[in-house]
């Protein structure tokens, strides 16, 4: 058994409980552990990416326990990648925190750790029950993550993203019960064979407790109808906080790749492919939702909000062409539009700094500080997102279309992504031009910021470039990716072999 | 039984709906807490019921309950316990800084 599977769970949960006690040692020795425990982390991923790279499933039995009736975690390629693309967001919100917004309000560093615990658990975990659990750690320390700071908009938008979630939490429940009651298993692997060989009079419980759980994913991934909570509260939030968020919406889309595709997959039984009627159009009518919501901003935060949402329903959308080609599409655009979002969400801050009164507003007022640095800094994060050439965010919606060429409804999807591509670039250029040129001939009031929350957007926005130049490599690794998924006998072998762990070696 | 628990947990949860729709923060906590009670019950109620079993494991019983939906039901209570307070505070600071104890309220001041 692999002990390093275990890590990116253990580490922000020491380091957690650490910062907990280290509270008052003051806020160099805070930062000091919150960046060793992050670096440490993405170390760990990258490391678990080497492991599994080569198509290896890793499997960590929780207490030696043989994997029906223990806990069990699972690293295929898409949580490593998960995991990595989780790493590498974080510790650049992390850097752009320590320059000064973790003092904003208390315990940034212990919440920031336990929203790291609760993300990773989620990318981990291969139960279903686990899957709750860490959804409400991740949860709990996301509503503390968005107070952070304080003021009427963060307290406004954490109580509506509170009370949903606790009826998610609830409906998870429901899901989780019905599901229970029908197969007595909530192991991902087990549960692929039982609900395979179900019964059809047990077929419509598994059918609506499948359903009720994509509506749970559903509105952590902030689909419409469900998606209406996330542009108020992400545009409020703090900058490294909107950042982190920038993860979690993908969280929810990780959730029904793995659940769905895992247990109702095409090949299980009375159950076969449940969401495939549903994810197509929830992901259209999402982007287009999501495209009105981008152009009727007048504020910068609140633009880049309704592009969270829009990415998540791309992402949909494309899953739901239900094809190998276009999940390996979907991962790949997933990676360009989580870092981009990221960054552009610590971007928006930076500009917001030194615009002073005026914040992000998109109007003229006032001129930034250091307009080449952060103009230029935009219009790569513009062009990364909006999927023109020559960055990764272009290649990402080319690959798309490419994937989509020959489905049914691949009108739909063509025009879609087209027309809401080409909106998003209207707004994104009139946004530019009202922050940076309209407003030239304003002086500069505020002074700039230092470097290194510059630095930490530039890392997050490069990536977009980092992405394109790899992108061979990028690619290749997202077609394993798709292949592994699209081969579930190979995931539920690992997990239930039928010798007991201790046999193989163990510890 | 069955059908004694099947209308408890309904009447529960459409009291729980009702009070969630009424969009005051104290009806919504209460509404809450109810599907929390309700939603526990169907998840105890996933395991089978049965009358006059051991709790956990006897010698020589033929039909023994199942321990998980019982371990389930308790990490859920403890969970939504938590999330609960975490509310109750939420919604006191809330109640301080927006003056009002509406949730559907736009964030327009």
């Amino acid at each position: 058994m692999n002990h390093l599977v275990v890590l990116p769970v253990l580490i922000p949960l020491l380091a957690g409980a650490l910062l907990l006690l280290a509270g008052r040692a003051g806020k160099a020795v805070e930062r000091s552990i919150g960046l060793i425990a992050t670096a440490a982390l993405l170390l760990v991923a990258l490391l678990l990416l080497s492991h599994v790279a080569a198509g290896e499933l890793l499997v960590y039995y929780g207490g030696n326990w043989p994997a029906p009736y223990g806990i069990v975690l699972v690293v295929d390629r898409l949580s490593a990648l998960m995991l990595s693309l989780a790493a590498v967001l974080a510790l650049a919100s992390l850097l752009y925190a320590i320059s000064g917004d973790d003092r904003l309000g208390p315990r940034f560093h212990v919440l920031f750790q336990m929203q790291l615990l609760g993300i990773n658990g989620a990318f981990l975990t291969g139960d279903l029950f686990n899957l709750f659990v860490f959804f409400e750690i991740l949860l709990i320390a996301s509503y503390a993550l968005q107070l952070h700071g304080g003021g009427r908009a963060r307290v406004r938008a954490a109580l509506h993203i509170v009370v949903l979630n606790l009826v998610g939490s609830a409906i998870f429940l429901i899901a989780i019960g019905a599901i229970y009651a029908a197969t007595g298993t909530l192991n991902l692997a087990d549960l692929a064979v039982k609900v395979a060989a179900a019964s059809s009079e047990q077929a419509g419980l598994l059918r609506a407790g499948g359903l009720l759980l994509l509506v749970v994913f559903a509105l952590k991934a902030a689909l419409i109808p469900l998606g209406f909570w996330l542009p108020p509260a992400y545009a409020a939030a703090s900058a490294p906080a909107a950042a982190l968020f920038a993860i979690m919406t993908k969280v929810g889309v990780y959730a029904i790749l793995r659940v769905h595709g895992l247990v109702f997959g095409p090949d299980a039984g009375e159950a076969a492919s449940l969401l495939t009627p549903w994810l197509l159009p929830v992901g259209l009518l999402t982007m287009v939702v999501a495209t009105f919501g981008v152009l009727a901003s007048r504020e910068l935060r609140r633009l880049l909000a309704h592009l969270v949402v829009l990415s998540a329903g791309t992402l949909i959308l494309t899953l739901g062409l239900d094809s190998e080609a276009a999940t390996s599409a979907a991962l790949y655009y997933a990676l360009n539009s989580t870092l981009v979002g990221g960054g552009l969400f610590l971007l928006a801050d930076l500009i917001a700094r030194e615009r002073g009164e005026a914040q992000a507003r998109l109007d003229r007022e006032q001129a930034v500080a250091r307009p080449a640095l952060l103009g230029t800094l935009f219009f790569v994060g513009a062009v990364g997102v909006a999927g023109l050439p020559p960055l990764a965010g272009f290649a990402a919606k080319l690959y798309i279309l490419q994937s989509a060429f020959l489905h049914t409804a691949a009108s739909w999807v063509f025009a879609v992504i087209l027309l809401s591509g080409l909106l998003v670039m209207v707004a994104l250029s009139r946004a530019g031009s009202a922050l940076f040129w309209r407003s030239g001939d304003t002086a500069v009031l505020q002074t700039a910021s230092g470097l290194l929350p510059a630095a930490a957007t530039t890392l997050l926005l490069s990536s977009t470039a980092i992405l394109m130049l790899g992108g061979g490599t990028a690619t290749a690794f997202t077609q394993a990716t798709a292949a592994q998924l699209a081969d579930r006998s190979a995931y539920i072998d690992a997990v239930m072999v039928n010798t007991s762990p201790h046999r193989k070696g163990g510890f | 039984m069955e059908a004694l628990l099947s209308v408890l947990i309904g009447v529960m949860t459409a009291s729980a709906v009702y009070l969630l729709l009424r969009a005051r923060i104290f009806p919504v906590l209460l509404g809450l807490s109810l599907l929390g009670y309700a939603v526990n019950i169907f998840l105890f109620a996933s395991g089978r019921l049965q009358l006059a079993s051991a709790p956990l494991v006897e010698h020589g019983l033929a039909q023994l309950p199942d321990p998980l939906p019982q371990a389930l039901v308790l990490t859920a209570i403890v969970i939504g316990f938590a999330m609960t307070a975490f509310l109750v505070v939420l919604a006191l600071r809330a109640l301080h800084e927006l003056g009002d104890d509406q949730l559907d309220g736009g964030d327009k001041p």
